[in-house]
């Protein structure tokens, strides 16, 4: 079946919110809240009311980093270490532990940040090419509302966002 | 007088008409500022030229002034850099909202400091055609890095904390750039589109973004607590008189808590004059800000009083001599202007019209910057001249050589700076706009007003004021 996207920009939170849930509570039979995207100016918790909550895995990313930094961290130093035996050490022990703490404490909030970035990155889809339907609105003082759907759902969900005093709306065929 | 955080009745286009203009071509003084900044640095260059062409000589590096003017201005910038991201990073976890028009700022104030900081060591150490021996890999020649010591602590929790902080400061402006994107031309179009990552604001960028956000503040606090602390391992973990503290960890993140505040109030109140962010950089978050670094000015002053009495109880003859030196040696002139500009000026920060005088808290955060670079001399020069040893007694004022690249070093770090505002958004204007709509949903008031732009404004981008002719 032929999808398409659709964009609605509404000129504040409320408008856009009543809109999605209509959406919530299958006004248009076939169309969910999980066709729906909220584009918006601002960061907007609230929205989680109206969408569900939806998951964020950055969370695991920065333990993934943390473990990493960690383990990565102590071998690598332990192992520079090792690598310097040829070195004199006057009795002290080859793989100081006081100092690797502190060393390894830096590697593990090091990789940590690291991983986070990469977590946002990726669990927020950036770097992607972005898709045709943006308005530059949205980053002024609108907040949109898109949909990739049937094709047979867009002229009920135009009506939807008409009711719901919508300022524009544009769409065009998925690729 | 506005007597609120922010106007909680400004229009978000004018949010961002006012940060984007800032972008725009610069003024007169914008050169100005610039031309002093390279005159600083042409300073620097030539001190560090001579230094490389004749040898560290110049400089007076020589025992028993080992460590000299170039470390305690590394440590003086390395205290610069703490207020803006840790600061920005604990009122994030707090959600003070009032940190949001001026965090930007301070977190590049962060970077900038670090990377100028960074110069310090390299040139102190002077062979700049064989810096590359300090990095640890397998070398024929038997120079080994010394995990043990606190140096390679230094280059590690240094490294660490700049990469974060400059990664946080980078995260924390993406919706930002995205705007800067979407009202830009030419180059600057091409560089917000690239750096922007390709943001939309959808709500699965935003819920990860308010997660990444959250976690990297989280891990900010502890690296910015730790790199001090490890910056003052330098010294605490040395035999030496005057060094050998154990209140020196938080005495050195306590003194560059005090000088990053100090340095947040003088740019906020050039940025505010400059820009005419009048309603963003409000009298308000002034008076926050300034509570503050007193409160701050309070600890600093509490912890020099406990060091003192500490050394002074300890009885460790060579301390007590080089505290008693440090009151009426020859440095005594630099010891009380430290403690004047350190204890005694910041008593200003507790009148409410000293607070809200702009011009004399502009002059107050100068002299109190004043006082915190003295305290990082306080801290290397008495110990290093009135070590063990009264043969090798001496007094360290600085060459020429150490004192033009100290002066270099403002200027590069007021040139990066002047760049920064030049090319990226210092308030975040999306987190203006929340600022703003949250007070006004606390104020009970119409969400429609907020976001509706006042009559006959263009509606389409390209329309838009902002970045045209840029």
């Amino acid at each position: 079946m032929k999808k398409s996207r659709i964009l609605g920009l509404f000129s504040n939170f409320d408008e856009a919110f009543n809109a999605i849930s209509e959406i919530r509570l299958h006004k248009i039979t076939g169309v969910s809240v999980n066709d729906v995207t909220v584009i918006s100016p601002i960061e907007h918790p609230e929205i989680e009311e109206v969408l569900g909550e939806r998951p964020s895995h950055v969370p695991k990313f920065t333990l993934t980093g943390a473990c990493f930094g960690l383990t990565f961290g102590f071998l690598f130093l332990a192992s520079a270490q090792a690598t310097f035996l040829v070195q004199p050490q006057g009795g002290k022990a080859v793989i100081p532990l006081p100092s690797n703490i502190v060393l390894t404490y830096e590697m593990l909030i090091l990789f940590s940040v690291l991983f986070t970035v990469a977590g946002f990155i990726i669990g927020a889809r950036l770097l992607r090419k972005r898709r045709s339907l943006y308005s530059e609105m949205v980053t002024l003082d609108q907040v949109g509302i898109e949909l990739e759907v049937e094709e047979k759902y867009i002229e009920p969900i135009k009506r939807l966002f008409k009711e719901h005093g919508v300022l524009e709306i544009r769409e065009e065929v998925a690729r | 007088m506005l007597d609120r955080d922010i106007n909680e009745d400004i229009k978000w286009a004018k949010i961002n008409t006012d940060i984007l203009r800032s972008l725009e071509n610069p003024r007169m003084g914008y050169w100005v500022s610039v031309g002093v900044c390279l005159g600083l640095l042409a300073l620097g260059i030539t001190g560090e030229v001579h230094q490389y062409t004749t040898g560290m000589g110049p400089a007076n590096l020589n025992w028993p002034h080992m460590w000299d003017l170039y470390i305690a201005s590394f440590i003086f910038w390395i205290g610069m850099s703490h207020s803006g991201t840790l600061l920005s990073a604990i009122l994030h976890i707090i959600q003070s909202d009032w940190r949001k028009p001026i965090y930007r700022f301070a977190e590049a104030m962060t970077t900038f400091s670090l990377l100028t900081a960074g110069l310090f060591p390299v040139i102190h150490v002077g062979r700049l055609w064989n810096i590359y021996w300090t990095l640890p890999y397998y070398s024929d020649r038997g120079i080994w890095p010394n995990f043990r010591s606190p140096l390679i602590w230094d280059a590690f929790a240094v490294f660490t904390y700049l990469t974060s902080s400059a990664l946080f400061l980078f995260i924390g402006m993406i919706p930002d750039l995205a705007i800067c994107r979407d009202n830009a031309k030419g180059w600057r179009k091409r560089l917000y589109t690239v750096l922007s990552l390709g943001w939309r604001g959808d709500d699965r960028q935003w819920r990860n973004f308010r997660k990444t956000y959250l976690l990297m503040a989280c891990y900010l606090i502890p690296l910015a607590v730790s790199v001090h602390s490890i910056v003052s391992s330098d010294f605490a973990m040395s035999i030496m008189p005057g060094w050998h503290v154990t209140t020196f960890p938080p005495y050195f993140v306590a003194g560059a808590l005090y000088s990053g505040c100090a340095a947040i109030i003088t740019l906020f109140v050039l940025l505010r004059y400059y820009f005419r962010w009048e309603d963003y950089m409000t009298i308000p978050i002034l008076e926050k800000v300034c509570k503050l670094t007193f409160a701050i000015a309070m600890v600093w002053t509490y912890l020099n009083a406990i060091e003192f009495s500490a050394v002074w109880y300890g009885h460790d003859e060579a301390s007590k001599e080089v505290l008693i030196a440090k009151f009426n040696g020859p440095y005594a002139w630099i010891f009380w202007t430290m403690m004047f500009c350190g204890s005694v000026l910041p008593f200003t920060l507790t009148f409410e019209k000293l607070r809200r005088n702009i011009p004399v808290m502009f002059v107050v955060s100068l002299f109190l910057n004043l006082g915190m670079f003295f305290e990082r001399w306080m801290i290397v020069a008495p110990t290093l001249s009135l070590a063990y040893h009264p043969i090798a007694w001496n007094v360290m004022w600085g060459s020429w050589v150490e004192w033009f690249i100290v002066a270099g070093s403002f200027g590069w770090f007021g040139l990066l700076f002047l760049v920064f505002v030049k090319v990226f958004p210092s308030v975040s204007m999306y987190e203006v706009k929340e600022m703003v709509f949250h007070r006004r949903q606390l104020a009970h008031k119409d969400v429609k007003e907020i976001m509706h732009r006042p009559e006959g404004e263009t509606k389409t981008a390209t329309g838009r004021p902002g970045l045209e002719g840029a």
